[in-house]
């Protein structure tokens, strides 16, 4: 059997693959390092050792991460959910009447009628899920522009169920959940949240769907031709996104005791660019939970340490921006350097 | 508009089938009536002797028939491990309770495959688009081989390769029909077709326009049926 070997791709040096891989880590690990050194200087105080910034940081991080996590699955795919502002919105506005209703209509004990608004926000998440999934599946609309249209009508939608006001929402229980600490320490909100990252990451990289997810966003056609249902694929995709959407907007209502429809309408971009500083390609086909994680909390170490040293807030539009193209140009270079893209 | 009218065409496991043929000829047709793509409306396909026809891509590969498209249907950002097992990853349990695709299974398959290929690079585990255009018609060939396709049918295999990939490509096709397969591939490069066929069919307007033995004819008298002169 006569065959030719067939040469072996330059062997590239594999330290700096990984540092590639970890950029949104460094990146990190470089902005505590730069606002620590400053804390020092210019305050006397740590950025760091507080236990009090520690919390407020991750806090502050949570809820941009939940929509991050499954803006995540949906940016891999080659897609993109501009509708998570006001799903997040909607859910938000559903959970805290439901626990109002609950508890007035239904007489719900406090902790049940939570849950019973906890459940019905994040369930209603599946109705603008499913038209995101069927618009962009069955009807070949593209994403950004399926899920534009949502946007609109979950904004529409949150509105009107609000009233145009805020949902007051009075439930110890639920503000626990928002507020609360485990512990003394860790924060409710960031044991749920941290939950959320380990079953999406263990979706992302351990299950069949994330790896056809991956696959769908390097090639749809390749996807189709190995036998992937790319259709039902793409549903579930946006459902998901849709849930975290809810996720968030349920989280929303515990921490302010209040249901409001523009819960998530700041918290949009920033889903995005964590996404896309994690190491994500808006082209889609690579990108991993950790890295949102990672991009999640650059965001917020750059947005408190901005304002713990003093800095006008309306600078960190302007940092998180250059952060975003930092890391796209990076990535570009990586990408031409060490050629393709990397998968979980 | 009828594509292919009064076509036939044999393959028997070791040999290996160029057909040839103009563009328009109907030999993406044929193939991709033979995959499962488009169904007959007249005719048949006789598997074995066994009459068949497949209504999906799926049940001609569930019976041994793997095609490979110029695009490679490979997925860029994935493994050569994950690409073998794309749609059917295999799963393990990890803890013995969470379900987990199992990976070291992917990576021995493409460990496996790609010796039988004699293919060798550094970073088995790496995405496939690190990858030539060559060693990529490797992986796609390896992922035919591995789920033991006995007919394998290839659309311009060495169509965007460099001359010396070209000549990697056919010696795979060599290795490939060493072991006993079918191989049905469509190609316009005449010196490939030479070296490597052992009958030439060419189809002209949807039609058999003759079938050949390449030590019996030469490439004028392929493209003089392909043209019909």
């Amino acid at each position: 059997m006569t065959t030719a070997a067939l040469a072996s791709p330059t062997s590239r040096p594999s330290l700096l693959m990984r540092v590639a891989e970890l950029r949104a880590w460094l990146f990190l690990i470089v902005l505590v390092i730069f606002f620590e050194t400053w804390t020092r200087i210019g305050y006397g105080t740590s950025f760091l050792f507080s236990l009090y910034n520690l919390q407020a940081i991750a806090v502050f991080a949570a809820m941009p991460l939940l929509l991050g996590l499954g803006q995540t699955f949906v940016i891999i795919s080659a897609g993109i959910d501009l509708s998570l502002a006001f799903v997040m919105g909607l859910a938000s506005v559903v959970a805290a009447h439901l626990t109002n209703i609950g508890a007035t209509n239904f007489g719900m004990s406090q902790p049940v009628a939570m849950l019973f608004g906890i459940l019905v926000g994040v369930a209603i998440t599946i109705i603008p899920g499913l038209v995101n999934g069927w618009l962009i599946a069955y009807l070949s609309v593209p994403p950004f522009i399926g899920t534009l249209g949502m946007y609109g009508v979950s904004r529409g939608a949150a509105y009107l169920l609000a009233g145009g006001m805020t949902i007051a929402v009075d439930n110890d229980w639920y503000s626990q959940i928002g507020n609360g600490r485990a512990f003394g320490y860790i924060p409710i909100l960031v044991i749920i949240t941290a939950a959320a990252c380990l079953i999406l990451h263990y979706m992302l990289s351990q299950t069949r769907f994330g790896q056809h997810t991956y696959a769908m966003g390097a090639s749809k056609a390749a996807a189709n031709r190995a036998g992937i249902n790319i259709k039902m694929l793409t549903l579930k995709i946006y459902v998901l996104s849709a849930i975290m959407g809810g996720v968030a907007g349920a989280m929303y209502t515990g921490r302010f005791s209040a249901g409001a429809p523009q819960a998530g309408e700041a918290l949009l971009l920033d889903s995005i660019a964590a996404v896309v500083i994690g190491g994500a390609s808006l082209f889609g086909g690579s990108g991993t939970i950790w890295g949102t994680v990672a991009g999640a909390f650059v965001i917020a170490v750059i947005q408190y340490g901005l304002v713990l040293v003093d800095v006008e807030p309306f600078w960190q539009f302007i940092a998180v921006g250059g952060v975003i193209i930092v890391s796209v140009l990076v990535d570009q270079t990586q990408r031409r350097y060490l050629g393709g893209r990397q998968a979980e | 508009m009828q594509a292919l009218d009064k076509v036939s065409l044999n393959v028997y496991p070791g040999e290996v089938v160029a057909l040839a043929g103009d563009n328009g000829a109907g030999k993406s047709t044929i193939i991709k009536a033979i995959s499962g793509v488009f169904q007959l409306d007249e005719g048949e396909i006789l598997l074995d002797g066994r009459k068949v026809s497949f209504t999906s891509p799926q049940e001609a590969r569930d019976n041994g028939i793997e095609t490979i498209y110029q695009d490679l249907a490979l997925a860029d950002n994935l493994s050569i491990g994950a690409n073998i097992f794309l749609g059917r990853e295999p799963m393990t349990r990890w803890l013995g309770i969470l379900p987990v695709i199992d990976r070291a299974k992917m990576a021995q398959a493409a460990k496996s495959t790609m010796e039988q290929l004699d293919f060798h690079v550094t970073r088995l585990d790496a995405p496939v688009a690190a990858f030539s255009g060559g060693q990529r018609q490797a992986v796609a060939i390896g992922r035919a081989i591995f789920w033991n396709a006995r007919l394998v049918i290839m659309d311009e295999p060495t169509a965007a390769l460099g001359v010396p990939e070209q000549r990697k490509v056919i010696s795979l096709i060599q290795s490939l029909k060493a072991a006993g397969k079918g191989i049905i591939f469509i190609s316009h490069n005449l010196r490939d077709i030479f070296e490597v066929a052992d009958r030439i069919v060419v189809f002209r307007r949807g039609e058999n326009a003759g079938e050949r033995k390449p030590a019996e004819t030469s490439g004028d008298e392929i493209v003089r049926l392909m043209v019909g002169k």
